[in-house]
């Protein structure tokens, strides 16, 4: 039987538990009328028979399939030849491939040595010797728990409280589901960036000044210095960035004012969502409008005024990133200001402050924590930010604060780095994981200021 | 501070605060004027960015619904297909049928004598017709060696040139095409043999190299899949969190680090969740590039920490009367959750889950570290087969050279646009209808 069919099997076993566990509490009670003599609704009794004879069969079921791979080659290693035995890692693993496409194949057409062809009559019958036991197992398992439970059913057993505590550990595992990604995102960036800075030092790679990260494949070959210097990256994304905020700051800052001071409700219901609609359309979208619209515009305007402006200008991937941004920094804002009591601007109009007065010199100044929260957030997003730069942003590394020329970033580096084919372990491929936790840092830096200080300028005005 | 109503107006000496106030009133009001003026400016500047966006995309794309057809007489000689069986599906299968194609080219347009003009006309029909010719036979194989009218789909550079031209020749966009090329196309013109049709093609077929032949369905399947995938995953475990955490989670440290964890997840670039996809899913686990199932895994611990945070503003809105009156009737904590506080916040999950996903379906950096950028043509029949997605599929197509690529992207862009805006207005439906006020 194969893996999907035990795993139909054993929800069925669940079921069946489920209505002998039922079963077993109302005869137990003695028929309908005795329900009230149970300590729980019969329901809990099937639930937990359900539970006592599914959880350890799934997790036999899920760690057999998890090991047994590995467990069957460990075997195959054990028996091969003690001349393959010595091979290095790569070749063993090579070997053993062909084993398996043998194995796989079944057909003798592939030309192969004795031992090789052994070993892969040896891995099929392994591996129906661990589908069979897999089998037995499972099925001994499922109706030897749903047995137990059947027997253990009884009119004292707490199934509810049982039942109740199961759902609250399957609960706890999914909130901390949250924490496994982190944890899963910080290994595997460090674990890569590890190997990369073994053969990159670190020092050269933050404060290094030249990006070509192609690395010669053979010794003679020209051309590959494999240089990886990171700082030309960070400042093409700091200068896009400053650039998108140039844009994005006061028109988003500035709507969020509008929309919560002076706008009448009927305004604020329309032009909020439209101004949201902007957050909305996906990133992917933008880069094509920065590549094909706004780039060739820029640039024959630039030609018109006598300037060079580059096809590939960080000036358009930081408009259009600008533009984008504006509905995070406005409604970000808007919220704080909102959060600001009516009674600080109540008492400014009442000194004859005017409105604008009044936002300018005390609820800009009463929100500002918060506002500079929000940008903080935005600049996180800005530096996060991939489809824009890879569509409109060049490959070249520059280190420039020309706006007119094309940089490029960290995020373009890491997608051109690893989109396609690449060799894994190569330092190429590596340094992308390197860009990556570096990224992932400096967004994390951002993004836990930006939190800690929204976070207090709530509680001082709750 | 100057007492304002006892200080006399005539003495000229000292002015009053009042004239004080007077004087700078006209300029305050200037400035009161100038600030909200801005204010006005903002919001216009963005809705005008809105409005540029979406008519750039929808000039560009519009076209892309049409697609050029160019009316041949075309005859199925058994000779030139080396049929001699018309019962032998194999040999209608493998026949060469552009070879027809190319006779009534050339039959047309005798003027094309050398190899390269010769190869200039058979470039004005797209090699695509040669399926059609195909198909029609293969529905009707009376059709052999006789000569009939068919519509076949014509090349992206005629179809670019015929779009582009309108009424006047002058305004066409000629491109790659030599003036040979452009004078035959204004023979067809002129004998109105060349017409624009709904372009059916887009809808039901996979990627191309050719952009006549191109479509979307294989990445509108794809994003299905991965959003499927995306769904079934991030909702369930999103509700779940959510409801520990406001229902169950004592307030401990552990509680506060996952809260932190969530938070600060929301905020992690999506292409870090690309990068982990590639080390866990890929690198660790060995699972293939390119699956829907993959992409699927990726976007929804990148969606988790948005459903996880919607949710629990959803449960906080149940009002705690409604938990308090179940409990006092008995309910256990299970029961005051599954039957009271799930039901009722469910709209507001919904609404923040659609969201959400949304957002993962416009999703395109994660999906290219995960090599969902690879060329297939295929559709894709489950989550286990390789794909592409829709904003991937926007990616590839704009690095394309081809002109006729731009109006597919657009219009590949529409269709995306259009999928996202049923989704948020659904949404936004489902809370005004079913979200009660408490």
């Amino acid at each position: 039987m194969n893996t999907s069919m035990l795993l139909v099997i054993a929800i069925i076993m669940m079921a069946m538990a489920f209505f002998l566990g039922r079963k077993r509490a109302i005869t137990v009670a003695g028929g309908n009328h005795g329900i009230r003599n149970l300590n729980s609704l019969p329901g809990y009794y099937g639930t937990l028979s359900a539970l006592w004879c599914g959880i350890p069969s799934l997790l036999i079921l899920a760690l057999w399939v998890i090991f047994d791979d590995y467990i069957i080659i460990q075997i195959i290693i054990q028996e091969l030849p003690t001349s393959s035995q010595a091979l290095s890692e790569s070749e063993l693993g090579l070997l053993l491939n062909t084993v398996a496409n043998i194995a796989l194949n079944n057909s003798s057409t592939l030309v192969a040595e004795p031992f090789i062809i052994e070993a892969a009559d040896r891995l099929n019958g392994l591996k129906s010797i661990s589908q069979m036991a897999l089998s037995v197992v499972i099925l001994c398992v499922a109706m030897g728990l749903a047995l137990f439970s059947w027997l253990r059913v009884n009119t004292q057993l707490k199934a509810r409280v049982k039942v109740e505590n199961v759902f609250k550990i399957v609960l706890l595992l999914c909130a901390s589901i949250a924490v496994f990604t982190t944890a899963g995102i910080v290994f595997s960036v460090i674990f890569e960036s590890i190997k990369f800075f073994q053969s990159v030092p670190f020092f050269d790679f933050v404060f290094g000044l030249q990006w070509s990260p192609q690395m010669a494949i053979r010794a003679d070959q020209i051309g590959g210095s494999g240089a990886f210097g990171a700082v030309p990256l960070f400042a093409g994304t700091m200068l896009i960035s400053v650039i998108a905020m140039i844009i994005a700051v006061p028109a988003g800052l500035m709507a969020a004012i509008y929309l919560s001071e002076y706008a009448s409700p009927k305004v604020r219901t329309i032009v909020k969502p439209a101004l949201e609609v902007l957050a909305g359309v996906p990133t992917v979208v933008y880069g094509f409008f920065a590549a094909l619209t706004v780039a060739p515009y820029l640039r024959d305007t630039g030609s018109m005024f006598g300037l060079s402006v580059s096809s590939e200008s960080a000036l358009a991937a930081g408009l259009v990133m600008g533009v984008m941004i504006i509905p995070f920094i406005s409604s970000l804002s808007d919220d704080v200001i909102n959060a600001v009591p009516q009674s600080l601007r109540d008492g400014s109009l009442g000194l004859g402050a005017t409105h604008s007065e009044t936002i300018k010199q005390v609820i800009i100044p009463a929100a500002l924590p918060g506002i500079v929260g929000g940008i903080l957030l935005a600049v996180s997003r800005a530096i996060g930010e991939t489809m824009i730069v890879v569509m409109a942003a060049g490959l070249a590394a520059n280190l420039t604060a020309n706006p007119l020329e094309s940089v490029t970033t960290v995020t373009v580096q890491i997608v051109t780095l690893l989109v396609g084919d690449q060799e894994f372990n190569s330092p190429k491929t590596l340094s992308a994981f390197a860009l990556g936790l570096m990224l992932f840092l400096i967004t994390l830096a951002l993004n836990s200021i930006a939190l800690m200080v929204v976070k207090k300028y709530r509680e001082q005005y709750e | 501070m100057t007492n304002l109503s006892s200080q006399p107006a005539a003495n000229a000496q000292t002015p009053s605060t009042m004239d004080l106030v007077n004087k700078n009133l006209a300029k305050r009001y200037r400035a009161e004027k100038r600030f909200k003026a801005y204010g006005i400016a903002a919001i216009l500047f963005g809705l005008a960015c809105l409005v540029i966006l979406f008519t750039d995309i929808v000039s560009k794309g519009h076209s892309a619904f049409l697609q050029t057809y160019v009316y041949l007489e075309v005859t199925y000689d058994a000779d030139t297909l080396e049929i001699d069986d018309i019962n032998n599906p194999q040999q209608i299968a493998i026949a060469d049928y552009s070879a027809l194609v190319k006779a009534s080219l050339r039959q047309q347009f005798t003027d094309a004598k050398s190899r390269k003009e010769r190869r200039n006309l058979y470039g004005l029909v797209s090699n695509g017709a040669s399926f059609t010719l195909r198909e029609s036979l293969e529905d009707n194989p009376a059709l052999l060696n006789q000569t009939v009218g068919v519509w076949l789909l014509a090349d992206d550079d005629v179809d670019t040139y015929y779009k582009s031209r309108g009424d006047d020749k002058a305004d066409a966009f000629v491109g790659r095409l030599v003036p040979k090329q452009v004078a035959w196309i204004e023979t067809w013109i002129t004998n109105q043999q060349i017409k624009k049709r709904f372009n059916t093609t887009f809808f039901t077929s996979g990627d191309s190299r050719e952009p006549e032949q191109a479509g979307i369905l294989g990445a509108m399947a794809g994003s299905l899949f991965t959003l499927l995938v995306t769904i079934i995953l991030s909702f369930p475990i999103g509700v779940a969190a959510a409801v520990y955490l406001e229902e169950y989670a004592p307030k401990n440290k552990l509680t506060d680090f996952i809260e932190v964890n969530i938070n600060n997840l929301a905020a992690v670039p999506s292409i870090i969740f690309g990068l982990l996809g590639l080390a866990i899913f890929i690198g660790y686990f060995e699972m293939h590039r390119s699956l829907p199932l993959v992409g699927g895994l990726v976007l929804s611990l990148m969606t988790l920490p948005t459903i996880i945070i919607s949710s629990r503003a959803a449960i906080k809105s149940v009002p705690p009367s409604i938990r308090d009156a179940a409990l006092g009737l008995g309910a256990s904590k299970m029961q005051v959750i599954l039957h009271h506080v799930l039901p009722l916040s469910m709209p507001g999950m919904l609404t923040g889950a659609i969201i959400g996903f949304a957002q993962a379906l416009g999703e395109t950096a994660p999906l290219l570290m995960i090599g969902m950028v690879a060329f297939i043509v295929d559709i894709p029949g489950g989550i286990s087969d390789p794909s592409t997605v829709l904003p991937v599929q926007i990616f590839l197509w704009s690095d394309s050279p081809e002109r006729a690529f731009i109006e597919r992207t657009s219009a590949a862009i529409m269709v995306l646009l259009a999928f996202l805006i049923t989704m948020n207005t659904f949404a936004i439906l489902l809370r005004n209808r079913l979200e009660r006020r408490w």
